[in-house]
């Protein structure tokens, strides 16, 4: 437990932290006016030529090295820019997971090739990437993927189908984990990851309807798709390693706590209003900040871990499961409390804030890794496996 | 602080306040001894001015020593006198020899001064009462007892006279949010010793032919158990970051609310985990999970300060909810 021990409050460099008024003011004049249900969304919200401006303001791969189009910034210049996007609802998704894991993926696996190629359109917020992980048989089981890529003459050739591999239809790129030797029961023993651009023929993308409405999980199927030789990212056989090493990016981001702040903070609006306040309102208010702060205090405390080189992935996972936790308290308590009232007027935009919410709020504890899944990581990390 | 100043109270600890101890002091048993071993070692001056003889360190240094506290189950004031000193101090007042806690007065229409439950007044010599917004120090001799609540907890009075000769500390002094700070730290140690003692019965205990901790049940139960700790031990460690002596109230109140609320959380799971072996006097569990439930009842439960901190949000005019967090969270290290 000695790893966790040194989880201690972190202080976000002054110079990081001057950025936040910046894009503060940018975003105050590009959502105004947006609804709270659709600023809901965040980053399962898609507008590619939002990505663009804040590819064109320099605040998309603000951590990549400038010679690749990145501005070179630290892991906290990113934190204090997505806590922002986050926090406004922008519609970050189209290069959500560019930005967040595939760029720094890249950079850490690729070959100087593949970052010239790929880094300098993430940064213009140009290139959109999907992870392709799971598949119909690969869940939680991640290790036993059939999803296979066999070399050939013209580098490999690419047959399987992925499955809730969020934003697919709206990518141009997926990184995906598959194997490249040996057989499924080799469990992590030859697999790797290899970048697929989706526009390749025989690459065909299924949105699925979820049960919001919206569709941002996709099923993804290749059939004979030929990719070149420097299709591959990192080393032949070191998938596993390599996945393992970016779920620490996945799981720790500011993205794990706010997923359901859009409401939370329309609820405090009416909660502010006379006919809204209420003794039971203020003391659920005090409640859901009292478990966001210390929980926003462990995420920078990670992304500390995260600027000097470290993999906190099992610090991580708990602020994951932790966070999930209260973004899924948030929408079952302001339901209980405005619909514990008499004859209240609640306002339209926040009952369709709630309703969207609740009905997406399951998906929080089952992307980036289930709650059983990332309770057994820390389990793990506590020696008991 | 720096480590070696948390070493020295941890050796000092380990020495001195082992478990036996803490059993005969809950007994009844004399506590001069241990309270003599940590007078001697001046940890309880950490936060008096060097220029009068203690430490002169500020109020975020001492988290070590009080999560100490709490972790070694310490059944003699020793987290209430450091604050109550650092307060008399930098108040201008001298500190009266021996130990310090706090407590909240009441005078009542039978001509006395009623404190209803006393933190570690058992134990004490001196009370800083505050009573109409006044403080003044009160000797525990001078005063009616019983024990209240928790066996080290007690209900005091005095007759008015006495307090009303009782010599005033200048200046007003909130003196729950301090003894808040004090109870939150010392929940996070008590918390983080649960929680390692679970972890270790888990390996250690055999059934179905395994240790217990290898079922996925026992493995998700410990998982949920480091998580709350965690979060409780940001929590507190947050409550006592502050500019000066004085701590920052809304710090405090995430820091009480969020480890009160991992209190009753964890003492549950760890009890659930050790089946009826930790139910028992003789195992050293109930040590810290009495204290885990009594804490969490000291100087404002969750609700307490959950109505603190929604007053604050609901009363300030920032539109995002993230300017409150980041007020709470943002350190200058």
């Amino acid at each position: 437990m000695s790893q966790l021990d040194s989880l201690n409050p972190s202080a976000i460099p002054a110079q990081d932290e001057a950025l936040r008024q910046e894009v503060r003011a940018f975003l105050t004049e590009a959502m105004r006016g947006v609804p709270a249900h659709v600023r809901a969304r965040s980053w399962m919200g898609y507008d590619p030529e939002f990505s663009r401006e804040l590819g064109r303001r320099g605040w998309l791969g603000i951590t990549f090295p400038a010679v690749y189009g990145g501005a070179g910034r630290s892991a906290f210049a990113r934190y204090v820019l997505v806590e922002e996007f986050l926090n406004f609802g922008a519609p970050v998704g189209s290069h959500w997971i560019a930005d967040r894991q595939s760029g720094p993926l890249l950079l850490k696996y690729g070959t100087e090739a593949q970052k010239q190629r790929f880094l300098p359109a993430i940064c213009r917020g140009e290139a959109f990437y999907c992870i392709g992980m799971s598949e119909p048989g690969s869940g939680s089981d991640l290790a036993s993927v059939r999803t296979r890529a066999v070399p050939n003459g013209s580098g490999w050739l690419l047959n399987g189908q992925k499955i809730w591999t969020t934003n697919a239809h709206n990518c141009h790129f997926m990184i995906a984990l598959l194997r490249t030797s040996g057989e499924a029961t080799d469990r992590h023993k030859g697999l790797s990851q290899v970048i697929v651009d989706l526009s390749l023929p025989g690459v065909t993308v299924r949105p699925i309807v979820d049960q919001s409405g919206d569709s941002h999980f996709c099923e993804v199927f290749f059939e004979n798709v030929q990719l070149g030789p420097d299709a591959l990212v990192g080393d032949e056989g070191g998938g596993w390693e390599q996945v393992t090493a970016e779920l620490a990016f996945e799981r720790s981001g500011p993205e794990r706590l706010f997923s359901s702040i859009a409401l939370f903070d329309e609820w405090l609006a009416y909660v502010r209003t006379p006919q809204g306040r209420s003794p039971q309102a203020q003391r659920l208010a005090g409640k859901i900040l009292s478990q966001l702060a210390p929980l926003r205090a462990m995420s920078v405390a990670i992304t500390e871990k995260l600027r000097l080189g470290e993999s906190p992935v099992v610090e991580a996972a708990l602020v994951k499961d932790l966070g999930t936790g209260v973004e899924q308290l948030i929408p079952a308590a302001i339901a209980d409390d405005l619909f514990s009232r008499v004859d209240a007027e609640v306002p339209a935009e926040l009952l369709n804030t709630l309703n969207y919410i609740t009905q997406v709020a399951p998906s929080y504890s089952l992307r980036g890794g289930t709650r059983d899944i990332l309770r057994g990581m820390i389990a793990r990390g506590l020696g008991l496996r | 602080m720096d480590d070696l100043f948390s070493d020295a109270v941890k050796a000092l600890l380990t020495d001195q306040c082992t478990p036996a101890v803490v059993r005969a002091i809950e007994a009844g048993q004399p506590h001069a001894a241990l309270w003599q071993a940590l007078e001697t070692s001046g940890f309880a001056d950490a936060l008096v001015p060097e220029s009068a003889g203690g430490a002169g360190l500020a109020l975020a240094d001492v988290y070590p020593v009080l999560e100490l506290c709490g972790a070694f189950a310490v059944p003699v004031p020793l987290g209430e006198t450091l604050l109550a000193r650092g307060l008399l101090a930098h108040a201008g007042v001298s500190a009266p020899s021996g130990s310090v806690v706090f407590g909240a007065g009441q005078l009542g229409p039978d001509a006395r001064l009623h404190c209803a439950q006393v933190r570690c007044g058992m134990q004490a010599d001196w009370v800083l009462v505050s009573c109409g917004g006044v403080c003044r120090l009160l000797p525990v001799a001078a005063a009616q007892m019983q024990v209240a609540g928790f066996c080290l907890d007690a209900q005091l009075s005095w007759p008015q006279t006495a307090w009303d000769q009782a010599q005033q500390v200048p200046g007003a002094h909130d003196l729950v949010t301090l003894q808040a700070a004090l109870y939150a730290a010392q929940l996070a140690g008590a918390l983080m010793a649960v929680f390692s003692r679970t972890l270790q019965y888990a390996n250690d205990r055999q059934q179905f032919g395994k240790p217990i901790g290898k079922f996925q049940a026992i493995q998700h139960q410990l998982s949920v158990m480091s998580e709350h700790a965690f979060a409780a031990r940001m929590a507190a460690q947050l409550g006592l970051c502050a500019e000066g002596q004085v701590p920052d109230r809304l710090r405090v109140a995430m820091a009480k609310a969020r480890t009160s609320e991992a209190a009753l959380e964890v003492a549950g799971l760890s009890h659930a985990i050790h089946g009826a072996i930790g139910f028992t006097r003789e195992f050293d569990l109930q040590l810290y999970t009495r204290r885990l439930h009594a804490w969490r009842q000291a100087a404002g439960s969750e609700s307490y300060w959950h109505d603190v901190m929604g007053q604050a949000l609901l009363d300030s005019p920032e539109p995002l909810s993230l300017d409150l967090i980041r007020t709470l969270t943002d350190v200058v290290v």
